[in-house]
């Protein structure tokens, strides 16, 4: 049997990443596929409305929320999404602490930028510092 | 034509001394303003009946909204158009949130397949299918299987920047065209990742010496 290289599937139940539009950047979960170029989303803890949704703005992430029925309501959808503790899940992920990184330095100021010179800065003095003296403890 | 709305056009003829209250005519008609919809009323109505715009009058226009706008429904649309050379009649089917939805859809499947424009296309008939047994078309059938899913193997990441360092890639496994390589008589039937890439180099280097 060959196994398939693909791992997410557009499927009742599958969290995705919304990536354009007013809910930009939040989670939703297909609640029902409509066509091949779109599927109903719902993300009631996420203020995602209900909506059609293209997958080309879509981007499908590896939770799923399993036994989720076709075109579950606002409620049940609320109630899998809270018992898969996908939000938690989410937030620990690397993906989404990039993300939430890439959005801070983008909102950041220029007096912020100006912080992170200086910290950078002292933080490259300590590494300096700490090899300097390895090295002579070490020669 | 933009997005559709579905209205309720109901108008008569002028009333005159021999008929004082002419019969109303209600029509719903799908259409992307109310302009439109008034003169495609006019269209069929002059059709249908001896009635016309000149001595005729729009008693009220209404636009019908979906009563379950986030329900995913199948319709069938009964249509009939004129093509180059003949008048067809046809039945297309569509899975949509809403009848002006389905309708739109059916506008810009006309227009792709059969290059017909708005003006040729006459609307029959749109219905919601309730069964799922009653539903004709494969192409819609297959929307409906119990536990479907499938991959999105091709997808582009658009660069919200400006300019963009590197090219696009969408393939899943993207080659470029300097690593589109192969052994001699070895037929590349899928593509190749990148390390897979370096031990047909090496391989080939050791075939070189060989010889």
């Amino acid at each position: 049997m060959v196994q398939s290289t693909f791992k997410r599937f557009v499927e009742v139940g599958r969290v995705v990443l919304v990536n354009d539009g007013p809910s930009a950047g939040n989670l939703a979960v297909i609640v029902e596929i409509i066509d091949h170029n779109r599927a109903l989303i719902d993300g009631p803890t996420t203020s995602v409305p209900r909506q059609a949704f293209p997958y080309r703005n879509l981007i499908l992430t590896p939770y799923t929320l399993a036994s989720l029925p076709r075109g579950a309501g606002n409620g049940a959808v609320k109630k899998a999404f809270e018992k898969a503790g996908v939000l938690e899940k989410w937030q620990s992920s690397g993906w989404a602490k990039k993300l939430a990184a890439r959005q801070q330095r983008k909102n950041a100021s220029d007096f912020d930028r100006f912080q992170i010179q200086l910290a950078k800065k002292s933080r490259r003095d300590d590494v300096r510092k700490a090899y300097i003296k390895e090295k002579k403890a070490s020669a | 034509m933009g997005r559709f709305t579905e209205y309720s056009v109901i108008g008569r003829t002028l009333p005159t001394e021999n008929t004082p209250e002419p019969k109303l005519y209600r029509m719903r008609i799908f259409a992307p303003n109310e302009v439109v919809a008034k003169s495609r009323y006019w269209y069929y109505l002059r059709q249908l009946k001896k009635a016309k715009k000149a001595n005729g009058e729009i008693v009220a226009i209404n636009v019908i909204h979906e009563k379950k706008p986030l329900k995913v429904k199948n319709f069938a649309i009964w249509l009939r158009y004129d093509s180059r050379s003949g008048t067809h009649n046809m039945v297309k089917e569509f899975r949509a949130l809403s009848r002006a939805e389905a309708v739109e859809a059916m506008y810009q499947d006309m227009a792709a397949r059969h290059r017909a424009r708005f003006r040729n296309v006459q609307i029959l008939r749109v219905a919601e299918i309730e069964k799922k047994e009653d539903i004709r078309r494969p192409y819609i059938k297959q929307l409906l299987e119990p536990g479907l899913k499938f991959p999105l193997p091709h997808r582009r990441t658009k660069s919200k920047a400006w300019y963009a360092a590197n090219r696009p890639v969408s393939g899943f496994h993207p080659i470029h065209s300097s690593h589109d390589y192969m052994l001699p008589g070895l037929k590349l039937v899928y593509p190749i990742s990148n390390k897979m890439m370096n031990v047909l180099y090496w391989v080939n280097g050791l075939i070189k010496a060989v010889d």
